[in-house]
């Protein structure tokens, strides 16, 4: 073997996957082009699932929403786990910082008897609410087809379970680290009449078969619906109470919110353009759940903020369905 | 018959910190120098101890600090605050 | 509110996690979680569940973000700086090929099936562990797309693996290993995946492996496999924890666990087949021989564990011999057959260099001089004479792990070990006893096999001349992708690369 001057052949031959390549052209990609188009196993699948005898694994028909090509639906702010989790880095680490703040000048723990007992009456239970939206996305996550579709799904299984886990740290810095007032919490989420409708919703989320309806009913109808009513009205609801603290320690959820609003609207909007049938199916979902999902939010807005607080919330609501392409219930609260 | 637990961490920085307080609490563990990566192995138990990591990084070291730079582990894990330790029964 | 003692961090994150659930009464438990009982396996209390690992998300973000920002650090100094150029020799590579078309493709499917069992078990600690594996396992499928697009832009045969791993006749080893276990119900799922594969058997291609990565110069490859591998260690736990509870749940479970532990530890031994191959063929540079690491990472470790299982009525794998005795072979075994078949892959095969012979005959002294070196000389004879041995015959797939029927009986190792056996007047063919014992245990899930030899001669792979399958349904660029790789484009360039002078045979055996 013999050794001669180095040549320079640092050209590439191609730009980048062929898959990629057949979507997008024959020019570089990005990251989230190249972590998220056609890596997902589509056809020649061995075994029928134990579990579902009637589809194959990865199967179109777990939803009947159809698209000719499921990564039509995408994700705006173009997450791939890297960029996911660098986000949520950032989101956390300014969280960390409130919460160590409340807890060092006893911003919280330091409020009066009656204001703990309404932030565990009023505020703290939805962390339930977020244990079923982690599961419903975790469903979601394993049953539908496109990575573009499913990672989203699996990012907010576990945002859902993180924002719950700081409403629980809310909880242990007012006892202490006890746990006793997450268990007074609990009690209200569990026996509380004016929390069963709420609970009974969470539950009837978790026996829907469809992804689809399930990811249009979590994602859009309650969180939109929730996070607008607890993170915005009742926050300032807090505040006249003298509460107004709370707010550095739920600005993770307003954050989230927004973020997740683009998001869950694309989604949406995109299958609502696909088809006439899309749309009447995913009308029909608003029909059936929209009523549902206030009417689980009437008893604790009368609690609090009042009944009327939840116009807004409705108003908010309509105005993102209006931009899916879809119509509002605009049921009577 | 010799029941081993072990633990490898990335060749790197931090790894050489946790080989040092490694050795330290366990001095029967045995250390493996391999291409990018340390391997320690011990009959039947091996402890990290926070404290002797605080003691050889002058600061303060969070139990769950070594899950960015460990690549594998044999044994039943028992975590709390203060140990990460391994065992066979 | 001053109260009770404090919450030690087990109760903490008891609180954290599973304190959100709560017991159903709008809805049936049953019919919140379907799929719990279908098994057969009974859980008295999921309280009894020990939280393998307690990390909460927002620790979870954090140290997550650290790792990536490392891990795309590297890879953009290794983009930069053309860090291809710094490997041992481009026949590496090829190591990378097979990883990108097998390997990728299963943390994919491993990232869904973590999804769905995350939802499906009513213990919700349960649940959130494997949740954080599911989108753990979506990191590695991405980080490994990512590693490998700058090698893509150098070297052929990594530029369609999503397809190929649908398609190409070895692939479906890898592939119908994941798919048995996603279509089976969450619990073997978790014994297929979490404890046989991820504890017991994923060292094997994760540590030695990657290693060997790092000895060939591949610092993209080491990167995202040992950042990938710190996850690794809470899935690890995982997979311990599952096994301990399920056992320590109810007796009845035992047998049961036995008979997947059986399967999916043979499943599993078959499936790294390709591992071995790997480390002592397509490391220019060799850190261990596979027979080694199977003595350190599955004889030591999984030695250990199983002492340690003995207490709850389990022993070790049913073949656990067989598979022992067999790596003084497999790696050479199959290296033979791809190297037979190397028209029909999307990477280069080759016949190692004498001094690459020389080290196998001393780490394999019982075994490679006797049965296998007098081939591979004979086969470099033939390739001095311009006539490289490619094997026009497809092979025989055993139904149940589909590698060609190829490997030996343990008593007699020129003898080739096959089975058969009639299922409903069909006759099914395997390549070892456990294989058909397998078969016999769930007939009628392994006679729906999409086996890709059968499927060719039915004419579903896009015709009946092999170079049409190879070229438009494998979408294997033939003359680039897949032959020889001494004349390959890949070799071309990398001698060009390197300002290497193409040479006459004779450092070749």
């Amino acid at each position: 073997m013999s050794v001669e001057i180095k040549t320079n052949s640092i050209s590439t031959i191609r730009n980048t996957y062929s898959h990629i390549k057949r979507r997008f052209g024959d020019k570089p990609a990005t990251r989230y082009q190249e972590a998220s188009y056609d890596i997902e196993a589509t056809e020649n699948f061995h075994y029928k699932p134990l579990w579902d005898p009637q589809r194959s694994l990865n199967d179109e028909s777990r939803t009947s929403i159809k698209m000719k090509d499921w990564y039509q639906i995408n994700d705006p702010r173009q997450f791939y786990y890297g960029a996911y989790v660098g986000n949520r880095a950032k989101m956390q680490e300014s969280a960390e910082t409130s919460y160590k703040f409340c807890e060092k000048r006893n911003l919280i723990s330091g409020l009066d008897e009656s204001i703990h007992l309404k932030i565990l009456k009023y505020l703290v239970p939805f962390r339930h609410l977020n244990l079923s939206a982690n599961m419903n996305n975790s469903m979601i996550a394993g049953d539908s087809v496109a990575t573009t579709v499913a990672q989203a799904h699996i990012y907010q299984s576990m945002d859902h379970l993180g924002m719950g886990q700081y409403l629980s740290r809310i909880a242990l810095i007012i006892d202490g680290n006890t746990g006793t007032a997450l268990n007074t919490s609990k009690t209200f989420w569990i026996d509380d009449p004016m929390w069963q409708p709420m609970r009974k919703l969470a539950e009837d989320s978790m026996v829907v078969k469809d992804w689809f309806e399930l990811s249009l009913l979590q994602n859009l109808l309650i969180d939109k619906a929730v996070f607008a009513f607890v993170y915005e009205a009742m926050d300032e609801w807090f505040a006249t109470l003298g509460a107004r603290d709370i707010s550095m320690l739920t600005e993770f959820m307003r954050d989230w919110n927004k973020d997740t609003t683009r998001w869950i609207v694309a989604v949406v909007k995109t299958a609502v353009a696909e088809s006439d049938e899309n749309k009447e199916k995913l009308q029909a979902w608003v029909n059936l759940w929209e009523p549902q999902v206030f009417s689980a939010l009437v008893p604790i807005a009368q609690e609090t903020v009042g009944k009327d607080a939840l116009v807004n919330v409705q108003n908010e609501l309509a105005a993102l369905l209006k931009k899916t392409g879809l119509q509002s219930t605009e049921s009577t609260l | 018959m010799s029941q081993l637990v072990f633990i490898a961490f990335q060749d790197n920085e931090n790894a050489r910190y946790l080989v040092e307080a490694i050795s330290e609490d366990n001095p029967q563990a045995e250390v493996q120098y391999q291409p990018a990566m340390i391997r320690i192995q011990a009959e039947k138990r091996l402890v990290i101890t926070r404290e002797t990591m605080e003691e050889k990084l002058n600061r303060d070291w969070d139990v769950q600090e070594m899950l960015l730079d460990v690549i594998s582990i044999g044994g039943n894990v028992d975590e709390d605050d203060d140990h990460f330790i391994l065992s066979w029964n | 509110m001053t109260a009770t003692k404090k919450l030690n961090l087990k109760q903490k994150y008891q609180y954290l996690t599973r304190d959100m659930d709560w017991e159903p009464s709008y809805q049936k438990k049953s019919d919140i979680f379907p799929l719990e009982e279908f098994e057969g396996i009974k859980i008295i209390d999921w309280d009894g569940w020990e939280d393998p690992f307690r990390l909460t998300m927002d620790s979870y973000w954090k140290y997550q973000a650290e790792k990536e920002k490392k891990l795309y650090a590297i890879f953009d100094a290794f983009a930069q700086n053309n860090g291809h150029q710094n490997i041992s020799d481009a026949r590496y590579v090829n190591s990378l090929k097979l990883f990108l078309s097998g390997v990728s493709p299963l943390e994919y499917a491993a990232f869904q099936g973590y999804a769905k069992v995350g939802r499906q078990f009513s213990g919700a600690g349960a649940r959130v562990a494997c949740q954080m594996q599911a989108i753990d396992e979506l990191r590695h499928s991405q980080t490994q797309q990512h590693a490998m697009s700058h090698y893509n832009k150098h070297f052929n045969g990594l530029h369609d693996a999503p397809l190929m791993h649908d398609r190409v006749w070895f692939l479906s080893v890898p592939k119908s290993f994941f798919d048995d276990a996603r279509s089976a119900g969450p619990f073997e799922f978790l014994t297929a995946i979490s404890f046989s594969f991820e504890y017991v058997l994923t060292n094997l291609l994760f540590v030695p492996f990657m290693s060997g990565a790092a000895y060939n110069g591949d610092m993209a490859t080491v990167t995202f496999g040992f950042s990938a591998q710190s996850d690794e260690a809470r899935h690890m736990t995982l997979g311990l924890e599952i096994i301990k509870f399920l056992l320590e749940q109810h007796e009845d479970n035992v047998p049961i666990v036995q008979q997947w532990i059986d399967k999916w530890f043979w499943r599993g031994f078959r499936l790294l087949s390709l591992v071995s191959m790997m480390m002592d063929y397509m490391l220019p540079n060799k850190v261990m021989s596979w027979k080694e690491a199977w003595e350190v990472y599955y004889e030591q470790s999984g030695g250990a564990l199983f002492k340690d299982l003995e207490r709850y009525g389990i022993r070790p794998p049913k073949y656990q011999d067989v598979a022992n005795a067999a790596k003084e072979h497999i790696s050479h075994q199959l290296w033979s057959t791809f190297y037979q078949y190397g028209q029909a892959t999307n990477f280069h095969t080759w016949m190692p260099k004498k001094e690459e012979l020389d080290w196998l005959a001393e780490k394999y002294p019982d075994s490679f001089n006797k049965y296998y070196r007098p081939r591979f000389e004979h086969w470099d004879e033939l390739q001095k004479k311009n006539q490289r041995y490619y094997n026009p015959t497809l092979p025989q797939l055993c139904q149940v792990c589909q590698v060609p029927v190829l490997f030996t009986e343990t008593d007699d190792p020129s003898s080739i070990s096959h089975r058969d056996t009639v299922y409903k007047e069909d006759r099914y063919h395997f390549c070892s006893e456990a294989c058909c014992e397998i078969f016999g245990n769930e007939p009628e899930k392994y006679v729906q096999a999409w086996l890709p030899v059968h499927q060719i001669y039915q004419g579903n792979c896009g015709g009946p001349e092999l170079p049409g399958v190879l070229s438009d349904y494998y979408h294997i660029n033939l003359g680039e992708d897949n032959l020889e790789f001494s004349g390959s484009p890949d070799e071309k360039r990398w001698n060009e690369m390197k300002g290497i002078k193409p040479s006459k045979k004779d450092d070749a055996a």
